[in-house]
C-alpha cells in the first residue's frame, strides 16, 4: 500500500504535515466595480463584469454578509475588484473578520497602522513600456515607493509574450525594493495585438521562469512544477480546461461528472447577491485560460493523483507550500 | 442498514468504503490498519472526507457535521464516531 511515509523521507514528511491540515476554504469577493486604472486585458472590465451588479453601498450589509460567509466555512477572503483600496471600509470589514488577502494595483497605500498583517498582492504587467501600453502608466514607480520592504506584500507579475527574455530584469527590480514576486501569465482577454502566446513561446518561458527561481530563490515565490503546468496546461497527462477547472463557483457548477474542486468556493459580485462563474471572467475561453490560481488549485485538489511516486508527491507539496506562502499561512 | 453495527463491523465497512471511494490499490479490508492516520499517511483531504462522509451518512442514516471532520483521523476514530451517533439515536 502506498503511504505518505513510504514515499517521503523524514524532512519531506515534516513539510507535508505542516500543510496537510491547513484545510483552506477560500472565496473571492469583488469589493467594488470601480478602478483608478483601466488596463487593456483586465478581465473584469473587458467582460462587462463591472456592470453585472450594482455595488452594495451599506457597510452594515457588507459586515453581515462577511459574517455569513464565515459561517459558511470560508477561512480565507480574497479581495479583488475593481480596485479594493478605493473602499477601505469594506476591506476593513473583511480584515476584522477573516484572514484576508487584498489584490491591488498598488497606487493607493494600505495603512499598515490599520492593517498590520493583511496580505497585499500588487499587480504588475511587465516593464515600464508594456505597463504604459497595457495600463496607461508605469505603476511600478508608485507601487514600489508605497510598499518597499513591506513584509506582507508581494508583486503578482503577469508575464506577457513581450517579456520573453526580460523577466530577470523585472525580478531584480522587485528584489531591489525588498519585495517578493509570484509569476503568472497573461491570458490576453481583449486580444491586444502582439500580446497573445505563440507556438513555442511558453516552452521558452518555462525555462526562463525556472532560471529565475534558481537565481532568486528568496524573491520568487514559485515552484518548477507550477511553471511546467501553467506553461503546458498539462498535469499528469491531463489537460486543463472547463471539465477539470477547480475554481468554478459551487452554486453554478453544473458539470457532470463533477471534477475535484474547491469546496464551497464562490466568487461574489459587489452587490453581495450575484455570483460569477469562476475566479476570472465568464467570457474567457477555458481552453486558453492561463489563470495562475486556477492552475495551482487544480494541482492542490488532485492530491491523490500525486500520491503515486516520490517525485509527484514532492511536486504537490511544493505547490501547496507556494500557495500557503502567498497567503502567509506558513512563513516565507 | 449494515449487517453488524459493533465496532469491528463498522471498522470493516468504513475500510471498504474508503478503499472503494479512493480507488485504493494494494490494500484490502483485512490489511487496512484501523489506526493509520488518514491525513498524514494516506493523504486524504477534506474533499475525500466529504465524499466518504456522504456514503457513511447514507449507510448509517446519521448526520456527519463538517466541523467534526478534524476528529475523523483514522478508521477507528470514524467507527467510534459512528458508533456514538448510533447509540445516541437509540
Ligand atoms: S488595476 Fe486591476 S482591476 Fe484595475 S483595470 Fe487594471 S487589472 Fe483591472
Ligand atoms: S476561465 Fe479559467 S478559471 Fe474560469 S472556468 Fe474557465 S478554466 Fe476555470
Amino acid at each position: 500500500m502506498i503511504t505518505i511515509s513510504s514515499l517521503l523521507d523524514k524532512e519531506w514528511h515534516e513539510r507535508y504535515k505542516r500543510i496537510a491540515n491547513l484545510n483552506i476554504r477560500s472565496s473571492i469577493y469583488d469589493v467594488t466595480n470601480r478602478c483608478n486604472l483601466r488596463c487593456k486585458g483586465c478581465f473584469f472590465f473587458s467582460s462587462g463584469e463591472h456592470e453585472a451588479a450594482r455595488e452594495e453601498m451599506d457597510i452594515k450589509k457588507w459586515e453581515n454578509f462577511i459574517d455569513s460567509e464565515k459561517a459558511r466555512g470560508v477561512n480565507l477572503a480574497i479581495l479583488i475588484g475593481g480596485e479594493p483600496t478605493l473602499c477601505m471600509d469594506r476591506v476593513e470589514a473583511f480584515y476584522k473578520r477573516l484572514p484576508t488577502y487584498c489584490a491591488s494595483n498598488g497606487l493607493i497605500k494600505v495603512d499598515r497602522a490599520k492593517f498590520p498583517d493583511m496580505m497585499v498582492g500588487i499587480s504588475l504587467w511587465g516593464d515600464g513600456e508594456d505597463e504604459k501600453i497595457l495600463r496607461g502608466r508605469d505603476t511600478f514607480a508608485i507601487s514600489s515607493a508605497n510598499y518597499a520592504g513591506d513584509p506582507y506584500t508581494y508583486y503578482l507579475y503577469t508575464i506577457t509574450p513581450k517579456q520573453l527574455g526580460k523577466i530577470e530584469t523585472i525580478i531584480r527590480k522587485i528584489a531591489d525594493v525588498g519585495l517578493k514576486v509570484h509569476l503568472q501569465l497573461l491570458s490576453n482577454d481583449e486580444g491586444v495585438d502582439g500580446f497573445s502566446w505563440k507556438e513555442g513561446e511558453l516552452a521558452d518561458l518555462r525555462h526562463e521562469m525556472d532560471e529565475a527561481l534558481d537565481k532568486y530563490p528568496q524573491t520568487v515565490i514559485s515552484s518548477k512544477y507550477y511553471h511546467e503546468v501553467i506553461t503546458s496546461g498539462q498535469m499528469l497527462g491531463r489537460t486543463f480546461g472547463w471539465p477539470e477547472c477547480p475554481s468554478v463557483t459551487e452554486a453554478l457548477d453544473t458539470r457532470s461528472p463533477r471534477p475535484r474542486r474547491l469546496i464551497h468556493f464562490a466568487r461574489w459580485a459587489s452587490d453581495l447577491k450575484t455570483v460569477h462563474r469562476c475566479c476570472t471572467s465568464a467570457t474567457r475561453d477555458c481552453s486558453t485560460c492561463k489563470d495562475g490560481a486556477a492552475h495551482m488549485s487544480w494541482i492542490m485538489v488532485n492530491k491523490q493523483s500525486h500520491i503515486k511516486t516520490t517525485g509527484d508527491l514532492q511536486n504537490w507539496i511544493e505547490i501547496y507550500e507556494m500557495f500557503a506562502k502567498l497567503y502567509r499561512l506558513i512563513p516565507w | 442498514m449494515p449487517e453488524t453495527n459493533d465496532i469491528q463491523g463498522i471498522i470493516r465497512k468504513v475500510a471498504e468504503i474508503i478503499i472503494g471511494e479512493l480507488k485504493l490499490e494494494d490494500v484490502t479490508v483485512d490489511t487496512f490498519s484501523p489506526e493509520m492516520d488518514l491525513v498524514d499517511e494516506l493523504g486524504i483531504d477534506s474533499m475525500d472526507l466529504a465524499t466518504i462522509a456522504l456514503v457513511l451518512q447514507d449507510e448509517y442514516k446519521i448526520v456527519i457535521d463538517e466541523d467534526d471532520y478534524p476528529k475523523l483521523k483514522s478508521i477507528r476514530m470514524i467507527a467510534e464516531y459512528i458508533s456514538e451517533k448510533l447509540t445516541a439515536k437509540g
